[in-house]
């Protein structure tokens, strides 16, 4: 029965964002690191019991892309549930690095190309 | 900024390459030679907005209601993090490729020379987007039946793209490719 099997594993990630598809806010790329504001805002409120999770894993910072691989749910549920989270102030967002097609980050790439020399 | 403030401030600087090329082209294998983690894979559900009609095509045939996307993470630096994306192989994609294609500093384009019109979908996007990328064929069992410059003529590459050969399955392999995409990068952003 692998319809049954694909429809469950689509119908259940969804349930956990209240049926909500879009997030409410488009701060969350794949390589958005996300942490945990600790000690957590007085009066948070009480989350799902995914929200803690993702609370756990990102006690250290963290890219959306690994959280989603290691909850082993879709990246557009995992930003949605981020979302709740960082309208809660229970995380912090930090943006990828502005990569800019006409002006290049000299200094990035060199950083970059140290790093790789180094493996 | 100590103890009150919260931990973002330890959060890294972080940027992003994508790895292209036909399926089985050995994207994941190259992801997975240089990344300190296992690579990851997350999957997305299918969403029909975002195709054209024809890409429908063989979609209803597919098991799977599901993207794939395997990537991997490199740490260049005390506060820099790089990671990398294989890209689902299949033109049928490109509203993904789109999304992944925001922030990256650049692209791989893996090439089987046994198919090599396999990967030609990924050379087509990156080139009508801008977006710069080298192109490296993969050997299988680390043979190479063509100098890279056989390939450059025959795929029509501008000089500016450097085109090498390598061996997917090899750590030192693998890193010199994405050397030679930054080495390009830096060549590019100096003139």
């Amino acid at each position: 029965m692998s319809e049954g099997d694909a429809q469950g594993r689509l119908v259940r990630p969804f349930a956990l964002t209240g049926g909500r598809t879009r997030p409410s806010r488009a701060d969350f790329t794949l390589i958005t690191t996300v942490t945990a504001v600790d000690p957590p805002p007085e009066r948070a409120p009480r989350g799902q019991p995914e929200h803690a999770r993702i609370l756990r894993l990102c006690a250290r910072p963290v890219a959306v892309a690994e959280l989603a691989a290691l909850l082993d749910l879709p990246v557009s549920v995992v930003v949605i549930l981020l979302s709740d989270l960082l309208e809660a102030g229970r995380i912090t967002a930090r943006a990828p690095h502005p990569v800019s097609r006409t002006v290049a980050d000299l200094d990035l790439l060199k950083k970059v190309r140290e790093g790789l020399g180094r493996l | 900024m100590a103890g009150s403030e919260t931990a973002a401030g330890a959060a890294p600087d972080v940027v992003k390459i994508l790895v292209a090329g036909g399926f089985g082209v050995g994207k994941t294998t190259l992801v997975g030679s240089v990344s300190e983690i296992a690579p990851l894979r997350t999957e997305e559900p299918l969403t029909l907005a975002g195709l054209d009609v024809d890409d429908l095509a063989g979609i209803e045939e597919k098991r799977s209601t599901t993207v794939a996307l395997d990537f991997g993470r490199i740490t260049v630096g005390d506060d820099l993090v790089l990671y990398l994306f294989g890209t689902p192989g299949q033109q049928r994609f490109w509203f993904m490729w789109n999304d992944l294609a925001i922030g990256a500093l650049g692209a791989v384009v893996l090439l089987d020379v046994r198919r090599p019109q396999s990967s030609f979908a990924a050379i087509d996007f990156f080139e009508r987007r801008g977006i710069p990328f080298v192109v490296a064929a993969n050997g299988f069992h680390g043979e190479h039946p063509y100098p890279p410059e056989e390939i450059r003529e025959a795929l029509a590459l501008p000089d500016e793209v450097r085109v090498l050969l390598c061996d997917a399955r090899e750590r030192t392999s693998s890193r010199d490719v994405l050397i030679a995409l930054v080495d390009q990068l830096i060549a590019a952003a100096a003139e």
